[in-house]
């Protein structure tokens, strides 16, 4: 399953997509949990009953903003969560 | 002046926004015989569904507004449903929350996201050949993407916005002062179909649709714009999760043709038809994931 967390707006379109089939069973460790210096991830049961990463409900508000310090112009070349997530699960629209 | 006065001079306000409560039961059946009863709860943030399943099969739902405690909108939604068929609660062998309010239903075993409802409540409403799901709710729009089964594969919500939801279309019928259920057919009465009002905001909405009608479009027109505007608005959210044929739209504006027509239009795909009520799919798809749960335990047993 393909989760999409985030929203659009009049200023752009911001989402997180996670492919849930590659992170059941995490192969990284679950690193996208430490990586994300705004600690946005977490581990939920969900509805199908697999262990699975999701981002906190009041930061799919605000990716915009909680992301930015982690984009180019907060001098990442890569996104730490990306890059964290060996498995290739996650993905920034924007 | 006294306040009995001032209660009898002030005009009573009429609410246009306000759409058909309804309550159902099919009378064809007979609960006293079914071995599973279950029930689906879903507390949206407009309207409240509770939905009666006996052997996973629809039997009877009352759908209301949402008031400002979710327990008690829970509660009365699904006394509304059971004073209909003389059901008690002790009847019922699993009750599932859903919705936003699905952590606050008092009665409720279990919770599970309105995403997966929604899909299991269209893949019941249009058959196993539903694979695009939108659903319009009242304060949030949600396009899935589903297997034969009706589980989620992919989807995305938009709650932070509350243009191309049904609030949206609520705050144009008041200004319109025009009731919600006529929207839809009023809006195809206009000589050109008007280009879509331009801001995504509501309430930036709401002042252009006052400033088209300063600028002399009729009430008509402006409707028309509207639902334009929310079409093409639900539509980018569809494009991102890989619109399929199979195309169903729940929540309260799959009722409005208005901005139906026009999604049909924009994707060149005509939505399914169902002949139940397209706001309780949520509750639906609750109800029934409670019947796979009882039956997965009584076979197991």
């Amino acid at each position: 399953m393909i989760a999409n967390y985030g929203y659009k707006d009049g200023s752009g379109e911001y989402y997180i997509s996670i492919d849930t089939d590659k992170c059941i069973g995490c192969a990284a460790g679950r690193a996208c949990l430490t990586a994300c210096p705004k600690q946005m991830f977490e581990i939920i049961t969900d509805d199908y009953d697999d262990e699975v990463a999701w981002i906190k409900k009041p930061n799919c508000r605000t990716l915009a903003y909680d992301c930015s310090e982690c984009k180019p112009a907060g001098g990442y070349s890569s996104l730490p969560c990306i890059a964290a997530c060996t498995p290739g699960a996650i993905k920034h629209s924007w | 002046m006294n306040a009995e006065v001032v209660a009898e001079t002030v005009p009573e306000k009429k609410e246009f926004w306000r759409w058909q409560e309804s309550v159902w039961i099919d009378e064809t059946k007979d609960w006293k015989s079914a071995k599973i009863i279950t029930c689906g709860i879903d507390v949206g943030s407009v309207s409240s569904q509770a939905v009666l399943a006996i052997d996973g099969e629809l039997y009877g739902f009352n759908s209301m507004r949402t008031g400002s405690s979710s327990p008690d909108s829970a509660t009365n939604a699904l006394q509304g449903v059971m004073d209909k068929c003389g059901m008690k609660l002790e009847d019922i062998h699993y009750v599932i929350g859903t919705g936003y309010g699905r952590v606050n239903v008092p009665f409720a075993h279990k919770a599970i996201t309105e995403i997966a409802c929604h899909a299991r409540g269209a893949n019941y409403m249009g058959g196993n050949g539903v694979r695009t799901i939108l659903d319009m709710g009242g304060q949030d729009c949600k396009a899935i993407h589903c297997d034969e089964k009706g589980k989620v594969t992919n989807f995305l919500m938009n709650d932070k916005c509350a243009a191309g939801t049904g609030r949206g279309m609520e705050v144009i019928s008041d200004l319109m002062q025009i009731p919600i259920a006529e929207l839809g057919a009023r809006s195809f009465d206009v000589d050109v179909e008007p280009a879509a009002v331009s801001s995504v905001c509501v309430v930036f909405a709401k002042s252009e649709a006052m400033g088209l009608l300063k600028a002399g479009y009729t009430k008509n027109k402006v409707i028309a714009a509207y639902c334009q505007a929310m079409a093409e608005r639900v539509v980018s959210l569809l494009e991102r999760i890989n619109v399929e044929e199979g195309f169903f739209i729940t929540g309260g504006i799959a009722k409005n043709p208005g901005v139906v027509k026009r999604i049909e239009k924009l994707l060149g795909i005509k939505a399914m038809e169902t002949k139940i009520d397209s706001q309780i799919a949520g509750a639906l798809g609750a109800a029934l994931f409670g019947y796979t749960l009882m039956s997965k335990k009584a076979a197991a047993a």
